[in-house]
């Protein structure tokens, strides 16, 4: 890869491309057109649950118990929405989440980037072997951590209480938002740093003044990446929490099919509103992620 | 993932310069009588560094390593323990120490033929999702190379609106167009084949709940595959390509040999970690199956389950576990020896 910068300055400018751009050009215009309407069927396809989500929890509820759905519903009400809000349990679905899911960031955050600015920052015995073991440890199976997980917190009194949730959730974000933080810190010339300490800053100065500040984007990506993370778990909080005033929302979305069905309204209703606060953060950090993402599994 | 042209740094490039070169100061006052002049500006940093930071980076990552062990490797090591001996509900809550059964709980699991069912059947559910993904994400990335910019971004929004659902609220979304009696799925489909198909349950045939399921899996993991594989497309460099098709290669010849040796790194990698990630597929199988997954819908990871909180046999259900990472370990070794080779676990 690279050797493609430095082939790149290589001058070969305007006459070949004129040559082929010639020939090629009226191939290439109707094969894209082609190429649109089938790029344009692929996003609808892939949109369409997620449209059918919105028009599900906006359609009158006698449409969505009928035989003929349609794709489009006669009219639009927010019943369904009135009906989620008003089930059992909705508020303190909405602060177990808050609470949960905030703290375990807040403290994997900490936690996170303090050991990134280790491993991007000092070279150390067991630097290559510990972010083997964080890379490794993203594949277990979630069984395998979830039954001892439930026998030792069962032991010392933790199930059904946020902090067992909380420890569990922390940690889990700690693999990924070590290595995408990792990434940016790595990013940041080492420089930086050092005319800040030759200027008479302290090491803690410098991160302070001049890492901190540049981390900052940074950071806020890896905490999104990691609340949107805690904040669809729903495996470890079906198991670990058994009082229904302390479900957090995933779990309490589960409430609105009982014995006698489903309330496809409501539970459309609550989705939506479950998956608003993630699709904003993502379409926020959407091109962030995308390279955190990639930068910790496979280089660029 | 833009490449690292400005940002390269004195640390990286002593990184890439691999194994640990004895770092040659270049100021006098350091010299420790080892002469060599060369890598002067790498070798500096990296003996301050080792010098005045001894304790610190260990400091540093001292509360990670205590977190993880208390919820990785603690927990990982109590699978293992568990797994000979046989804690049932008793021992959970009289928190008695279960009696020590040594291979007994392998032997039962690897003689009884459900469990092989169970390992077929994940297997083969995992094969294939990971094809249908890679090939239709190798194919849209390739097809998003081509497409007008408007139409490009239109895609892209459609692929992170699909990404950014959670998995609870999308397994709903498929129960819901999959309905017996009101989904959307039945009311198209008795569009065309009449009637009599309303009312039709998916989930009666295993088959065809699978192939629902499928679908929510293939679905949730197609935009991860594109956007990379895309990011990873758009590095083949335009000028080999149209130098190779005025060489006279046609478009198999130019994917074979020029776009395919640049993908495949991020190919393989995609495809490693799919393999892992539908291998331990769990939430949609439960979720679709109203959090009570029918035995003949269980892949490993239910099982294991269903064996620890239905059967209440703890430790059979850590013994299936074990022997789930077991299998699963020489495919993390391959990716994390992948990993390496790109140097990224430098």
């Amino acid at each position: 890869m690279s050797t493609s910068t430095s082939t790149a300055p290589a001058p070969v400018p305007p006459p070949p491309p004129a040559v082929a751009g010639q020939k090629l050009r009226p191939d290439r215009k109707k094969s894209r057109g082609l190429y649109d309407v089938l790029g344009l069927l692929f996003a609808v396809v892939m949109a369409f649950p997620v449209y059918w989500l919105v028009i599900s929890s906006l359609r009158p509820n006698h449409e969505i118990r009928s035989y003929d759905q349609t794709l489009w519903p006669s009219s639009l009400t927010f019943d369904n929405f009135a009906r989620a809000v008003e089930q059992p349990n909705f508020g303190t679905a909405v602060q177990s989440s808050l609470i949960v899911s905030v703290t375990a960031v807040v403290g994997g955050m900490i936690i996170a980037t303090l050991a990134a600015l280790a491993i991007g920052r000092f070279r150390f015995f067991g630097r290559r072997a510990l972010l083997m073991v964080l890379i490794l440890v993203q594949m277990l199976p979630p069984t395998a951590m979830l039954i001892p997980i439930y026998a030792q917190l069962n032991a010392i009194g933790g199930l059904d209480e946020y902090w067992g949730l909380i420890i569990v959730y922390l940690v889990s974000t700690l693999p990924f938002a070590i290595i995408m933080i990792r990434g940016f810190v790595v990013n940041i010339p080492v420089e930086l740093e050092e005319s800040a300490m030759v200027d008479g800053c302290t090491r803690m100065g410098a991160f302070r003044r001049v890492i901190f500040p540049l981390l900052a984007p940074g950071l806020a990506a890896a905490s999104i990446f990691a609340l949107v993370n805690a904040w669809n778990e729903y495996l470890f909080a079906y198991i670990l929490i058994n009082d229904n005033s302390k479900y957090t929302l995933n779990v309490w979305l589960m409430t609105f099919t009982t014995e006698r069905g489903t309330d496809y309204g409501a539970l459309m209703a609550s989705s939506t509103l479950i998956a608003l606060p993630v699709v904003v953060f993502f379409m926020i950090i959407q091109k962030k992620m995308a390279t955190g993402l990639t930068s910790g599994a496979v280089k660029g | 993932m833009k490449r690292k042209v400005s940002h390269v740094t004195a640390a990286d490039t002593q990184e890439a310069a691999g194994p640990p070169a004895p770092p040659v100061p270049r100021d006098p006052k350091g010299t420790d009588g080892r002469p060599g002049p060369e890598k002067e500006t790498a070798g500096d940093l990296g003996k301050r560094r080792r010098k005045k930071g001894e304790l610190l980076p260990f400091l540093l990552i001292l509360p990670a390593i205590l977190a993880i062990a208390a919820v990785y490797a603690f927990p990982l090591s109590k699978t293992v323990i568990m797994s000979f001996q046989d804690m049932g509900r008793r021992e959970l809550w009289t928190g008695e120490s279960p009696p020590w059964v040594g291979f007994e709980q392998f032997t039962n699991i690897l003689g009884d033929s459900e469990f092989w069912y169970v390992t077929g059947r994940t297997v083969l559910f995992m094969a294939v999702c990971v094809v249908l993904t890679m090939a239709i994400g190798l194919l849209v990335a390739m097809m998003m190379t081509r497409l007008s910019t408007w139409v490009r971004l239109t895609l892209t929004a459609a692929l992170i609106a699909a990404w950014s659902m959670p998995l609870m609220v999308a397994a709903s979304i498929f129960r819901w167009l999959s309905d017996s009696d009101y989904g959307l799925l039945n009311t198209l489909i008795a569009k065309v084949v009449g009637d009599d198909f309303l009312g039709h349950n998916w989930f009666l045939d295993p088959w065809q709940g699978f192939a629902i399921i499928t679908l929510l899996v293939v679905w949730g993991a197609i935009p991860f595959v594109v956007i990379t594989l895309y990011a990873a497309l758009t590095q083949v460099p335009r000028e080999l390509e149209e130098a190779a098709a005025l060489d006279g290669a046609n478009v198999r010849g130019i994917f074979r040999f020029v776009t395919w040796p640049v993908i495949r790194p991020v190919f393989v990698m995609v495809t490693t970690l799919s393999v892992i990630w539908d291998f331990n597929v769990f939430g949609q199988i439960w979720l679709l199956r109203g959090n009570k997954p029918e035995p003949e819908y269980e892949t490993l990871g239910l099982y294991s389950f269903s064996k620890a909180f239905e059967s209440t046999s703890f430790s059979q259900g850590t013994a299936i576990a074990l022997i789930t990472v077991l299998l699963l370990s020489g495919v993390a070794v391959y990716y994390l020896r992948q990993l390496m080779k790109t140097g990224e676990v430098e």
